[in-house]
């Protein structure tokens, strides 16, 4: 038996969704539609327990206590980092540093390789799709170097042009740093292209992860990535807890991002010389309580298995795009051949704010606006799209309720 | 003598009274914005504009004869019927009565969620800007 054929019955949406007691509430008097999965995804019960756990019979500062209840939070939080490790399949557990989430790790990266690594006239390449947390951070640091930002751009259908994505790798560029899928549009990109070609020139590669982690098999060693990020809330996790994922190498040769309790190996006031990894770039109390409900989330990934929770959401994506043609006006912003379950879209000259307030009013919860991707926006020339982002516990029948929903949308604004 | 702001105020909620459904009442809203000739376009300038992040909000005033007259557009239909309802309580106001308005209409016609800030859609940051107007005229007149 194959794996997919395997899985692909394994996959049981109604005992699924019993797991996640947000899904049984009721908004505006309707039974809850959750489309937003691309800005943050629920949490099933075994995530909310642990917390409750934590706080209840477990809590305590962890990595500094010789006291019981410090060295069991202090294990269960390191347990953590192996269990990332593993999702990963990452060579060290030292490579895994926990963060707020991938704003916080694209942000240590940027100024903890920026440095030393970047400097003036040298360049930091990233893509016209990036999500504004993998384009501030590189713009401040290149402000601050007085480096240039560099911007792979992008087809009519959301699809990164490659052919300019090599001619814009040269000398001066010191990092590339790009989104694995784009959150606005779907788009899968051709991630082992581009570090392939990077590499080949001696570059490293950040991978925004935030919207593959969760999607998709992710293998850091077969990426061959220089650092990946993600954020747990986006993995059925904890908001506040995220992850760096660098080489060994690499996060040795950069310096200490926060100073701080626990990132340190001796303090004097002349000189502090700092921690080992990965406790070098965990300074302070962490999430402890968020680390540890993160470790349950990924046991729950792993229970229904990656691959089927792919097959599942890569099945109901289809549905729903063809559903959704079906849809009189619609124009899908991002048609890319490679797609994860972000479907943006507009309605004729229907104003996303306006689809979103109605929808609301049926229960339906999906994103309207820009989606923290401005200048993705400008590319199109539209002021926001809405949204539809599908998880392992949407179903067939909540499209059907979407698709409806659009109609009556248009009805209302004819 | 012109419509108080509080009469204009009971007006509306009793205009919106005879809707008992959401869908009712977003159908008018959805009228006044399509129906409203709310700023002359010449005023639809970067300078008049407030980003929200959700939609975009023009608005322009001007006094008259101690009275503050206020023209306004959104890009977002729903957004322009509320500017809709607010400009018509608003407009033809003195500084004064501007300043010192709460505005608690919008709340009894079960349209709050709209001028809440996290909504981000313009209408906040410019009951903000039309109080600001009004104080700024105030100034200038005294
Ligand atoms: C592609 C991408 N990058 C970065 C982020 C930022 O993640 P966070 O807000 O969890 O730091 C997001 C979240 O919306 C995203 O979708």
């Amino acid at each position: 038996m194959t794996a997919v054929a395997q899985h692909k019955t394994i996959l049981d949406v109604e005992k699924v969704r019993k797991d996640f007691p947000i899904l049984s509430r009721k908004v505006n008097g309707k039974p809850l539609v959750y489309f937003d999965n691309a800005a943050s995804s629920q949490k099933p019960q075994s995530v909310i327990d642990a917390t409750n756990k934590y706080y209840s019979f477990e809590n305590a500062n962890i990595h500094r206590g010789v006291h019981t209840l410090s060295q069991e939070a202090t294990s269960a939080y390191e347990v953590v980092r192996e269990k990332v490790r593993a999702f990963i399949n990452a060579d060290k557990s030292h490579e895994i540093i926990f963060t707020k989430g991938t704003t916080d790790s694209i942000n240590l990266v940027a100024s903890s390789f920026g440095k030393n690594n970047i400097g003036e006239s040298d360049e930091v390449l990233i893509s016209a799709m990036e999500h504004h947390s993998n384009i501030v951070p590189w713009q401040m640091i290149c402000e601050e170097k007085k480096a240039k930002l560099k911007v792979i751009p992008i087809n009519d259908d959301g699809e990164l042009l490659m052919d300019e994505f090599h001619k814009l790798l040269s000398k001066k560029t010191k990092i590339v740093a790009v989104t694995h899928i784009s959150n606005s549009l779907g788009t899968i990109n051709p991630v082992n292209e581009i570090i392939a070609a990077a590499h080949e020139k001696g570059i490293p590669v950040l991978i925004d992860g935030a919207q593959a982690i969760h999607h998709t098999t992710v293998d850091v060693k077969e990426l061959d990535c220089d650092f990946y990020v993600f954020s747990a809330h986006k993995m059925y996790g904890p908001t506040g807890v995220g992850v760096l994922y660098g080489k060994e190498e690499l996060l040795n040769a950069i310096p200490p991002y926060q100073g701080g309790g626990d990132m340190i190996k001796t303090v004097t006031f002349e000189k502090t010389t700092y921690n080992e990894l990965p406790h070098k770039f965990e300074a302070g109390t962490p999430n402890i309580a968020g680390g540890i409900a993160f470790g349950v989330a990924i046991d729950y990934i792993n229970l229904l298995g990656i691959e089927n929770i792919a097959a599942y959401e890569n099945e109901l994506t289809n549905y729903a795009l063809t559903q959704l043609n079906t849809v009189p006006g619609i124009q899908f912003i991002g048609k890319a051949k490679e797609r994860a379950s972000v479907i943006s879209f507009l309605l004729d000259n229907i104003h996303p704010y306006d689809a979103g307030v109605i929808l609301d009013k049926m229960g339906i919860a999906v994103r309207t606006g820009h989606h923290c991707t401005q200048p993705l926006m400008d590319r199109f020339r539209i002021p926001g799209t809405v949204r539809a982002s599908f998880s392992f516990y949407n179903t067939k029948e909540e499209v059907d309720l979407l698709v409806n929903g659009l109609h009556k949308v248009i009805e209302m604004f004819k | 003598m012109a419509a108080s702001i509080k009469e204009l105020e009971e007006t509306i909620v009793e205009e919106f009274s005879y809707y008992d459904d959401w869908m009712g009442k977003y159908e008018f809203i959805i009228e006044l914005g399509k129906s409203l000739p709310l700023i002359n376009e010449k005023y639809k300038t970067d300078k008049n504009l407030i980003r929200g992040c959700q939609s975009r909000v023009w608005l322009y005033a001007q006094i008259e004869g101690g009275k503050i007259i206020f023209t306004a557009d959104s890009d977002a239909i729903i957004t322009k019927g509320i500017i809709g309802l607010l400009i018509r309580v608003l407009s033809h106001q003195t500084p004064d009565d501007i300043i010192n308005t709460d505005l608690s209409f919008i709340d009894q016609i079960g349209l709050k969620e709209h001028l809440s800030p996290t909504r981000s859609n313009g209408l906040v940051s410019m009951v903000k800007q039309m109080k600001l107007y009004a104080l700024a005229l105030k100034t200038k007149m005294l």
